[in-house]
């Protein structure tokens, strides 16, 4: 891997987002992943590499925040400086040059307002690859099924942080499972467990974003 | 009544109340249902509650206004009767309180965060103004911010209180305990830093609440009083991690449990003790048996 590519990386890990930007206190001053990125595409480097080692820098801090060695803000400066490096390969992805790995839908169940959670997962899934479809907060059933059904193949993530609305997240697991045989499901949210994960026949559980990328990159036969 | 601080100072341990939302749940309240909008279409359900803690024998009791800010009434499309659904939810546990009871006007983060620029300071620090004024005319002798995780959040919302009423102001943060061992909210912020923090932006009572259980709030009072051994400290745990069965949330902790551990905590240097997720007026009347023995 190229030196550049490898700052690129590390820009990501430590959520430098661009040149200007004040984090991380130690990186101040140095270019980010904007400018390193613009400059890696005007040398040509192909950007399947630019996004892979974005990916890795993208599953070290996962990896970190999993292990609780870095925290909400740091995950969203990551995945802040990740949306940077984006918007110089948009152009590659749109003309197929690098494709997404697959599809994930996320949503916060019915009933649920809070986003905090689904949104971190939905930036380090996107960051690892895959394309997300985010249907916000307080998603009904119907919806979930609808956007599996014109989605096929895709996998699926539900977020819910109240105790009153994980009865919700059962019952939108099971009508998934029933409308959409074969569907794979991951929850997640402050009152869920593993236990309580299988006891409503979802497929797995994750307490932290990078879990979801596990899960997400095994459902279809990566790692 | 004297202050909240002038009791504390006496040597007095007080007890505050048990859980809200979930015992709104349990009396109707439907998931995606505003809570805060049930202080004016449900009123007496609101009150029972209420009443319930004071029968219970709680010292003080709170307000259901944890998500009473512009910023989270608005999903509800509320946000313009933030100031009338706040003052209500102080009118009713005023009315619940009496006049020997005090009452802590609750006020819980808004859900979003500065630092991704998804509102100004500005903005946040209006909404919390507009929720503290509206709690102490309807009656709050005391502002209780709870469940904070992010410092500069925090620190808005005590100013808002501070600047804009004569209240003693509680400031409460949520914390877990990390893999390493040490206690975090989701922000990042340990113990120490929200100490430091809170103190200096003038806060009266500082606390910790929500979580997972009475275990680990002995830890986080202890995190607390080793680098300050005079701000009195709020302890408002969950009766434990909730469990689903058969299609319900079960809480594991009973009142027995929480009542077993309440010594620890007030030898750790816990002053206002009471409830949070999955407690209950059973919860509230253990611990007052338990508590008066001090």
């Amino acid at each position: 891997m190229s030196e550049l590519i490898e700052k690129i990386a590390y820009c990501i890990e430590r959520g430098k987002v661009n040149k200007s930007s004040p984090f991380p206190n130690d990186m101040k001053d140095e270019p980010g992943a904007d400018e390193l990125t613009k400059q890696a595409v005007e040398e040509g480097i192909g950007p399947d590499l630019i996004l892979k080692a974005c990916n890795e820098g993208m599953q070290k801090v996962g990896d970190k925040f999993g292990r609780n060695e870095v925290f909400v803000p740091e995950l969203l400066m990551a995945a802040k400086a990740m949306n940077a490096v984006m918007e110089h390969l948009k152009p590659f992805f749109a003309a197929g040059n690098i494709k997404v790995k697959g599809k994930f839908i996320l949503g916060t169940v019915a009933g649920d307002l809070h986003d905090i959670g689904k949104n971190l997962v939905s930036m380090v899934v996107e960051g690892n690859g895959w394309q997300v479809i985010d249907l916000g907060v307080d998603v009904k059933t119907e919806k979930f099924v609808n956007a599996i059904k014109e989605n096929p193949g895709c996998v699926v993530g539900l977020s819910a942080l109240l105790t009153t609305t994980m009865i919700n997240m059962e019952k939108t697991v099971s009508a998934i499972k029933t409308e959409c045989p074969g569907v794979k499901i991951i929850v997640g949210g402050a009152p869920v467990t593993m236990e309580a994960a299988k006891k409503m026949g979802a497929d797995s559980y994750s307490p932290d974003p990078q879990g979801a990328v596990t899960f997400l990159n095994k459902a279809i036969g990566i790692g | 009544m004297k202050s909240l601080t002038d009791r504390i100072k006496e040597g007095k341990i007080l007890v505050s109340d048990g859980a809200w939302g979930t015992f709104l749940h349990e009396r109707g309240l439907k998931a995606g249902e505003c809570p805060e909008l049930w202080n004016v279409t449900h009123r007496d359900e609101v009150l029972a509650i209420a009443r319930s803690y004071i029968n219970a024998g709680a010292d003080m009791i709170l307000t259901n206004s944890f998500g009473g800010s512009p910023i989270k009434l608005e999903h509800y499309g509320l946000k313009d009767r933030a100031a009338e659904l706040n003052q209500a939810a102080a009118e009713i546990s005023r009315q619940a309180a009496g006049s020997d009871h005090y009452v802590l006007g609750n006020i819980g983060p808004t859900g979003v965060m500065l630092m991704m620029g998804q509102v100004s300071e500005q903005e946040m620090y209006k909404g919390f103004r507009i929720q503290a004024e509206a709690l102490k005319k309807g009656g709050a002798d005391v502002i209780c911010i709870e469940t904070m995780t992010a410092i500069d959040e925090a620190l808005l919302a005590v100013r808002a209180a501070k600047e804009n009423t004569d209240l003693e102001v509680i400031c409460s943060f949520t914390f877990e305990k990390t893999a390493q061992g040490d206690y975090r909210t989701m922000m990042g912020v340990t113990p120490y830093e929200m100490v430091r923090a809170i103190k200096n932006t003038g806060a009266d009572i500082i606390g910790t609440n929500c979580g997972n259980g009475f275990d680990q709030m002995i830890g986080i009072v202890e995190d607390i009083r080793r680098i300050d051994s005079s701000t009195p400290i709020l302890v408002h745990a969950n009766a434990g991690i909730p469990l689903i069965e058969e299609g319900e949330t079960i809480f594991p902790e009973t009142p027995e449990m929480m009542a077993s551990k309440v010594k620890d905590l007030i030898n750790c240097g816990a002053n206002i003790i009471g409830g949070c997720c999955g407690t209950t007026p059973a919860h509230i009347q253990a611990l007052v048996k338990e508590i008066r023995k001090y």
